[in-house]
């Protein structure tokens, strides 16, 4: 009996992303894969994989992403694409380009694939590929006419640092050129290998403020014709994000290994044991597993956000940047100016313009790093930041 | 100013359906989602592009045996092209 109401309280996932496979070809110093991504290269099967996007469409799930890694090294990416669309999914792509070929957009377009999103590392040849440490800057250009070319709605997206701020005007002139839909100007969140890369890509809050002019200038010449999401860099805030809209109440994300996840980087915390969807149903890690429930609602809150006004707003911030910065998941996430650590995040961003934090090399994502970093401890030891 | 014999249709990006688990219809559109109340449901559901704007405003205030909603079928018609789920 109680179970059924606790069930009744709890809104359905809305959103499901299948994070296919952590196999890529690029290797983007900003990656919010796991850092021991390479420790465990098990993948959840076709068949597998099929049965979770049916359990999670029976639950209530409409939107769907394909991600990974990169989902297009997986050869039955199309099948489950059909499957998806069979379900009466929106299924969205979320790619690097590399492997989408005139053949395989050809047959995703008639399985039904509804949206592709494609990411630039920047607008020249030279910063992309020395960010994602590939030659892949014309392939991705080559991608964009062919997604065009079959009628596809396209969000772009650019992950946006240090080394890319400055050229935001070119960015959306790119993104005009190529006829996209929804340019997605997303500041790096610093997570996983952005975390190990932060002091590099902080940007300084000058820069920070004139891209954000280039950005209202260009919305207010564009209007509807390009539309422009500036994700915002929430260092340099002081109200935090609402992370994934409350933990466990739309987000539903499946790892490769099948680990069932309320946040990608939310394998980082530590005392949760995330549920596989190979062994438990779907239905019971959503509304029954104790990694859902945790930081479910208001009860695991402590002060300042259990009395704040803006709780039901921003649900107290990210729990995993509250762990990283602090070592304290309960805790604000420090972002927030009523947090009493809110000064730490200051003094990061103000760190990072140092000459010793700049002269630090990029630690790209690769398995030999994976493997070597993987046993960093995620959190910063708070004392240890200037 | 909604053109009274304009003939509105969902724009391609969009999609609508109706979700069980929402008990509503909902537009789906790249990594987005909108709940979509009653009255929206059922003026979008008529943005065709056949039927001209007279025709959904006489066919809504037929289906729900009222008159003069013209001003709220107009009035979301323009929030629905500002926000371009219709053309």
């Amino acid at each position: 009996m109680s179970d059924l109401s606790e069930t009744k309280q709890i809104p359905p996932p809305l959103w499901l992303l299948a994070e296919i496979t952590y196999r890529c070809p690029l290797h983007c110093v900003f990656c919010y894969n796991p850092l021991n991504y390479a420790e465990d290269k098990k993948e959840l099967t076709t068949d597998q994989w099929k049965d979770v996007l049916r359990q999670a469409r029976k639950m209530g799930a409409a939107q769907l992403g394909f991600s990974g890694g990169e989902p297009l090294v997986r050869d039955d990416l199309e099948e489950l694409i059909g499957e998806a669309h069979q379900l009466g999914y929106y299924t969205n792509l979320i790619t690097s380009g590399v492997g989408l070929t005139e053949e395989r957009i050809s047959k995703m377009k008639s399985l039904g694939l509804d949206h592709i999103q494609l990411s630039f590392q920047d607008s020249t040849k030279e910063m992309n590929d020395f960010l994602s440490s590939t030659k892949t800057f014309d392939l991705k250009n080559r991608v964009a006419k062919l997604i065009k070319k079959y009628d596809y709605p396209m969000v772009l997206n650019v992950v946006l640092h240090r080394y890319n701020l400055d050229h935001i005007g070119r960015i959306i002139e790119m993104a005009v050129e190529m006829g996209v839909e929804y340019l997605e100007l997303a500041n790096t969140q610093y997570y996983a290998w952005a975390h190990v890369n932060r002091d590099q890509l902080m940007p300084s809050r000058e820069q920070l403020e004139r891209a954000e002019a280039v950005v209202n200038e260009y919305r207010a010449k564009l209007g509807n014709k390009l539309r422009l999401l500036f994700v915002v860099p929430d260092y340099f805030e002081d109200k935090p994000k609402a992370c994934m809209n409350g933990w466990g109440s739309v987000f539903l994300a499946v790892a490769a290994d099948g680990s069932a996840l309320p946040c990608h980087a939310a394998k980082t915390l530590p005392g949760l044991t995330f549920p596989n969807v190979a062994e438990e149903k779907l239905e019971d890690i959503w509304y029954r597993s104790d990694a859902f429930n945790r930081y479910r609602g208001f009860e695991w809150m402590k002060e300042p956000c259990r009395s704040c006004a803006d709780k039901e707003k921003d649900f107290g911030g990210c729990r995993c940047q509250a762990y990283a910065l602090l070592g304290d998941a309960e805790a604000a996430d420090p972002v927030c100016g009523k947090s009493p650590h809110h000064d730490d995040v200051k003094k990061i961003v103000l760190h990072a313009r140092t000459a010793a934090a700049q002269e630090k090399p990029l630690i790209y994502r690769n398995d030999a790093n994976s493997v070597k970093y993987a046993t960093i401890p995620i959190r910063d030891a708070r004392d240890t930041v200037i | 100013m909604t053109d009274l014999t304009a003939k509105p249709k969902l724009a391609r990006l969009f999609r609508m359906q109706y979700e069980e688990a929402q008990q509503g219809y909902v537009l789906l559109y790249p990594e987005g989602m909108v709940k979509l109340n009653q009255s929206a449901s059922e003026i979008l559901k008529r943005c065709d592009g056949e039927r001209d704007v007279h025709a959904i405003i006489a066919d809504i205030e037929q289906s729900f045996n009222a008159t003069g909603l013209e001003k709220d079928v107009t009035g979301f018609l323009e929030i629905a092209t500002e926000r371009g789920w219709i053309v």
